[in-house]
């Protein structure tokens, strides 16, 4: 049961990660903790899913389609909304509470054209294969483990997500430019640095991941509403600080890590206690690291 | 600035009297979520509410009198739920309401409607005291305490269950409700439960909790589940070579069920008062119209709110009503208990609820269930 456990919590933890990702991004480059991936997640799995039921499009495309649409989403609240406070100084906490309304907005405009009812891809056009296989430790009388092609899929995805992410921000010019720009928008300026422009791109960049984690996590669990941005995001808020404001790595891990936590509490503890159990954990964590495991947000302030 | 905003209010003003009823109408409330994630349930509500009023007044309404139904959207939430009944209560001044959707939120709200001797009717509040709360709160929906036993017996002739697994959501009033419910109609039917897991709203990833139900190898899963986690559950149960039948309650008597989990659901044995597989005329002729005008097929949710108005009507049709709102609200409260009739959930009568600590309660329903089997992506009546 353990190795069985320990599989589901890769799974869970790479869901989170892949959420964790694009969130953690625009919050390393631009400075603000945008509550609005939630519902850019969201928008992601309905166009996926109305691009494959109304226009019986491929998955392939439609997934595509659907990060260009997210992505295009996450252009337009930069440009609509977080540029007009970034030009006028606002204090740190307004972009947040914008984001807020503009996730309101957007699930009601989702709820007003679909309807509250859960939905799910149709069958057939997900990937439904799922493996059993035995490690060469396990006897043969016991359980074989069960993983699906979804699974294995978001697992991979998300570590290569995160792999060329990282290494587009410490090996390409444009990751230099960025960092530059997380370190002091203002210095980057002064450096002739379009700092508009690549607060666009992040926040394409980093909407369009929101969005294929939307698809993917719309397709393995079944469960596309308007509102299955808000649990998530709670998690991904939480994923953040673990991991440490606005690093890619820190995403990562800190996801893996809380699918851990949640899968190893229902499995050894309680399933009643699971999320006091997880958040505790992560409490603790932030006592001894309080800037998160690969936070280096207090000592850049300092 | 001033202008437009006297033109907006008396703009405002036109539509109030446009809007307002005509002496010869009956204004009935009802708060139902319309937003909010609890609006999957308040829009089958408002849908089965909307059908009945159309076919009472398309048929003269009550002794030529036009039903106006007011609808109005709590969102699933207790304060919401407390501004709208004071709205329709005093401001709308409606002769009884119906709703809320969620027993969470009557606990908060009902209490107004019972201070200002007003009708309050539930058709989807299942938590135990509701009608506790005063001798203005009806509903029919049916307990889960008045269901689960039958389910439960049915199911352990059916697969000669003798151990299960439990799995319910810990932070909701229904599902936690109706996971109490089990708890007790387990142990008076001595079977014995090896684990019991929780799982919380928005979870999507049930993995854990199941892995842990599988090493415990039990005959059957009891779930106290809302239909779209139920079916979610089931097909990561079936991917994790969990294959044992599952045992419900009123939560899984939805289409959504097999939309999501198509064949994992196969062999779910669910009690419910209502059911798509009953074949009485009264439900064949609710189905048939709700498809009509809605596209889709109805559900439990929305035969009990069409199948509530209709109970009020018959009330009303033997009501002289005078035009003074408080004689009117309280004459209906000595008429609608009479009622019985047969409906879309079959037939149908009120129970007074027990008296508790010498307060007089409410009426519930008193109905019997129909046990179902998933077989093939539908349910049909387990004989």
């Amino acid at each position: 049961m353990f190795e069985q456990q320990l599989l589901n919590a890769l799974s869970l933890g790479s869901v989170y990660a892949l959420f964790a990702l694009g969130f953690t991004l625009i919050f390393g480059v631009l400075g603000v903790i945008n509550l609005s991936h939630g519902a850019v997640f969201m928008l992601g799995s309905y166009i996926a899913l109305t691009l494959v039921t109304r226009f019986e499009l491929s998955l392939g495309v439609a997934t595509v389609l659907a990060m260009a649409g997210a992505g295009l989403a996450g252009l337009l609240i930069d440009f609509l909304v977080l540029r007009p406070l970034r030009a006028r100084n606002a204090p740190h906490l307004m972009p947040m509470i914008a984001t807020i309304g503009i996730t309101i907005i957007l699930t009601n405009v989702v709820q007003g054209i679909s309807g509250a009812e859960i939905l799910r891809f149709p069958q057939g056009i997900v990937p439904e294969e799922s493996f059993d296989f035995s490690l060469p430790w396990q006897g043969a009388d016991s359980e074989p483990l069960h993983v699906t092609a979804l699974q294995l899929l978001i697992v991979l995805i998300s570590f290569a997500l995160m792999g060329l992410l990282l290494a587009t921000m410490r090996r390409t010019q444009l990751g230099r430019a960025l960092r530059a720009i997380a370190e002091s928008p203002k210095a980057a300026y002064l450096l002739g640095i379009n700092v508009e422009g690549l607060f666009l791109l992040t926040s394409f960049v980093a909407a369009a991941l929101g969005g294929v984690a939307g698809v993917l996590i719309g397709l393995s669990f079944n469960a596309i509403t308007p509102f299955m941005g808000q649990s998530v995001l709670h998690k991904g808020i939480a994923v953040i600080i673990l991991g440490g404001m606005g690093d890619i790595r820190g995403a990562m891990i800190g996801g893996l890590f809380l699918g851990l936590a949640e899968v190893m509490s229902v499995a050894y503890l309680s399933s009643d206690f699971r999320d006091a159990v997880s958040f505790g954990l992560l409490f603790l964590i932030l006592l001894i690291r309080p800037a998160g495991l690969f936070g280096s947000v207090l000592e850049r302030k300092a | 600035m001033n202008f437009s905003l006297r033109a907006i209010t008396s703009f405002l003003l036109c539509i109030g009297v446009a809007g307002a009823a005509s002496a010869a109408d009956i204004k009935l409330g009802l708060a139902a979520a319309m937003s909010g994630s609890a609006a999957q349930y308040g829009e089958s509500i408002k849908n089965g509410f909307t059908l009945a009023a159309e076919q009472i007044n398309a048929k003269g309404g009550i002794n030529g009198n036009k039903i106006v139904l007011i609808v109005e959207d709590e969102q699933g939430k207790k304060e919401e739920a407390i501004n709208v009944f004071k709205k329709l209560i005093f401001q709308d001044k409606v002769l009884m309401l119906f709703g809320p959707t969620l027993s969470n939120s009557a606990f908060a709200a009902d209490p107004i409607a019972v201070q200002a001797k007003t009708v309050v009717f539930a058709t989807s509040n299942t938590a135990i005291g509701i009608t506790d709360m005063g001798t203005y709160v009806f509903r029919n929906s049916v307990m889960e305490l008045d269901v689960l036993p039958h389910t439960v017996r049915a199911a352990v002739k059916r697969f000669g269950i003798k151990k299960v697994a439990v799995i319910y959501g810990n932070d909701d009033a229904f599902t936690k409700s109706g996971y109490d419910v089990f708890k007790q109609v387990l142990a008076d039917q001595k079977i014995p439960v090896l684990t019991t897991e929780a799982y919380a709203r928005g979870d999507i990833d049930f993995k854990a909790q199941l892995t842990k139900i599988k090493a415990t190898n039990p005959d059957a899963v009891v779930c106290s589940c809302l239909a779209e986690e139920a079916a979610n559950i089931m097909i990561q149960s079936r991917g994790l070579g969990l294959r044992v039948p599952f045992i419900g309650g009123n939560g899984f008597n939805s289409p959504k069920l097999f939309e999501i989990s198509k064949q994992a659901a196969n062999d779910t044995i669910m009690g419910s008062p209502w059911s798509s597989a009953d074949k009485s005329p009264a439900n064949v002729a609710f189905m048939a119209a709700y498809e009509k005008k809605y596209k889709k097929s109805a559900n439990q949710f929305a035969a009990q709110g069409y199948d509530a108005l209709y109970t009020v009507a018959e009330a009303l049709k033997k009501l002289k009503l005078t035009g003074n709102i408080e004689t009117d609200r309280q004459a209906l409260q000595t008429e609608l208990p009479k009622v019985q009739l047969t409906g879309a959930t079959g037939k149908f009568k009120f129970r007074r609820a027990a008296p508790k600590a010498g307060k007089q309660g409410g009426y519930d329903a008193d109905q019997a269930a129909v046990v179902n089997i998933a077989q093939g992506g539908k349910f049909v009546v387990l004989k």
